[in-house]
């Protein structure tokens, strides 16, 4: 019997199981794949190695800083800032039709271009930047309240708006077109105010620091285990059934499946919106490096239509018209830099679209939307003739890596702050908690067991 | 355990919980949260490692004993004499 069941070793999973673990629960987190990680983790293909899902981790803050989300995090996880290697980004831009807005790590440079680019709306953007600093953004209780009705009392540019909403969206929102307020306070701080950072060798040095983390404490782990479904007796959950039929018992179960994921796993019809956005993401090597070629961003959002739509291309594979280009070479490297260029594109894309391909169709989707990601950036004519390998992922592949229902990158639309569900025993972390990013992955599963199951 | 060993004993866990604390000056009287950074969640930390380390309760209730060095010491006295 366990005191507590983990479904799905992504970052949350992992980190409540280190929690629990730790303080002397009995604990198992099962994951349905061979590697952890879930949208977030890494893969061999043809003898190279690759990461997936976020480019970046958020939320920078050098070793020791007071009271920041990262640092919290790694006391609770009793991880020293060091261990994770971190290496900062370079800078980052977000590239609109005729403006640019580019940042580094911490708020001055940002408010320096917001000044340059649209000086009369500079004044605004401070006043937005320390209502962002001064809101209450982590209150499990908190009701939806719109971000761009607030964002437009201090902002009147829509170009602007548009520009600041681009990164915070992209990196964490799994609302069309708009956000909690929470979210995007949450999501501003870790993408402008603390910023962009990685491990030197990229998120798999991050994977293996928590496996040895949940080892180390006495969790067991269990790898290609999918669970069919939560048992319940009277309405309160008594363990799962695997895929393979056989049984666990557990005292409580906490899933990283997805809210509507996990109401089908309860054996019910679930009551929130399942997500409708989902990305697809293209990996490049190069045979030479990005900042040979002139590209020196470490990651740059662009949009090249007049507005921007953070919507689902209903019918269509892609939407090139936006997305984000991430350089992972053009992190500041100390001593262990990549030995080859890499450029990853992330576009959005439906997943339905996808999903009525047959097999060549499938391959020559991939094919099409590497092009015309390449076309649209402008990027294409840097790149002709250095594309020494590529690979691309779709709605479908982010789908058997999440299980959640559309390939939706960020879940449902719906969150569940508190982490409950119909059943007493049975809590949500991860995604749809609503804390997104690696570290808000991270400090979901901490906060979920902290809250619910550590009494 | 007497009263410095308990005091060093919460020092302990709470180097452990943040390393990066000084903890070399503390005031006994005046509340760790002055001194140093900690939040909810790290006094959730001192609690639940006093149980693993030394099987002792501190219920809800009285979270609150714990604000200062001297407090911690003076509720934990009892507790811990038998350590």
């Amino acid at each position: 019997m366990y005191d507590c069941i983990i479904i799905g070793a992504g970052m949350s999973g992992l980190a409540a199981g280190i929690r629990l673990a730790h303080f002397g629960k009995k604990v198992v987190i099962l994951e349905r794949h061979a590697i952890p990680g879930g949208l977030n983790s890494h893969y061999s293909k043809d003898g190279r190695r690759f990461d997936v899902g976020l480019h970046a981790m958020t939320n920078f803050v050098p070793r020791g800083t007071k009271g920041a989300p990262l640092s919290k995090l790694l006391r609770q996880l009793r991880i020293d800032h060091n261990e994770l290697d971190l290496v900062e980004q370079g800078f980052s831009s977000i590239d609109f039709p005729g403006r640019k807005i580019r940042w580094t790590n911490g708020m001055g440079m940002m408010v320096d271009e917001v000044a340059r680019e649209f000086p009369t709306q500079v004044d605004g953007f401070r006043r937005l930047v320390a209502h962002v600093q001064g809101y209450e953004d982590t209150a499990l209780d908190a009701p939806y309240l719109s971000s761009r009705e607030v964002v437009a009392g201090f902002i009147s540019d829509p170009t602007l708006i548009d520009m600041i909403f681009c990164p915070v969206m992209y990196y964490g929102s799994a609302v069309e077109d708009d956000m909690d307020f929470s979210q995007f306070c949450i999501m501003f701080k870790a993408v402008f105010s603390e910023g962009f950072c990685r491990p030197q060798i990229g998120v798999r040095h991050l994977l293996r620091l928590l496996q040895h983390r949940v080892k180390e404490a006495g969790a067991e782990v269990k790898m290609r285990t999918g669970v069919k479904r939560i048992l319940l007796k009277d309405g309160v959950a008594t363990g799962v059934e695997l895929d393979n039929g056989e049984v666990l018992e557990g005292k409580a179960v906490l899933s990283s499946a997805g809210v509507v994921e996990t109401s089908m796993l309860l054996g019910e019809t679930p009551k929130q919106r399942p997500g409708m956005l989902s990305f697809v993401e293209t990996l490049l090597v190069l045979d030479t490096m990005p900042k040979d070629l002139g590209i020196d961003e470490t990651i740059s959002f662009y949009c090249r239509s007049e507005r921007f739509n953070y919507r689902r291309p209903a019918g269509r594979t892609v939407d090139p018209s936006s997305g984000v280009i991430c350089i992972p070479n053009n992190f500041q490297f100390r001593d262990k830099p990549l030995a080859e260029g890499i450029i990853r594109f992330t576009c959005l894309a439906d997943y339905e679209a996808w999903s009525i391909l047959n097999k060549p169709e499938y391959a020559q989707a991939k094919k099409d939307f590497i092009r015309a990601q390449m076309e649209t950036t402008g990027l294409a004519s840097k790149l002709d003739g250095h594309i020494v390998y590529e690979d691309a992922f779709s709605p479908l592949t982010v789908k058997k890596f999440t299980s959640h229902v559309n390939g939706a990158i960020y879940g449902s639309p719906d969150k569940i702050k508190d982490g409950r569900t119909t059943a007493p025993n049975v809590f949500l972390c991860g995604t749809d908690q609503g804390f997104l990013g690696i570290i808000g992955a991270l400090l979901s599963g901490i906060s979920m067991s902290n809250f619910h199951l550590m009494k | 355990m007497n009263k410095d060993q308990i005091a060093q004993a919460i020092i302990d866990i709470i180097m452990d919980i943040n390393p990066d604390a000084d903890c070399s000056a503390l005031v006994p009287e005046v509340a760790l949260r002055e001194q140093l950074e900690l939040d909810s969640m790290d006094f959730l930390d001192i609690v639940m490692e006093l149980r693993k380390k030394f099987g002792v309760e501190v219920p809800e209730a009285e979270y609150g004993k714990l604000a200062s060095l001297a407090s911690c010491c003076e509720y934990l006295g009892p507790k811990m004499a038998h350590l």
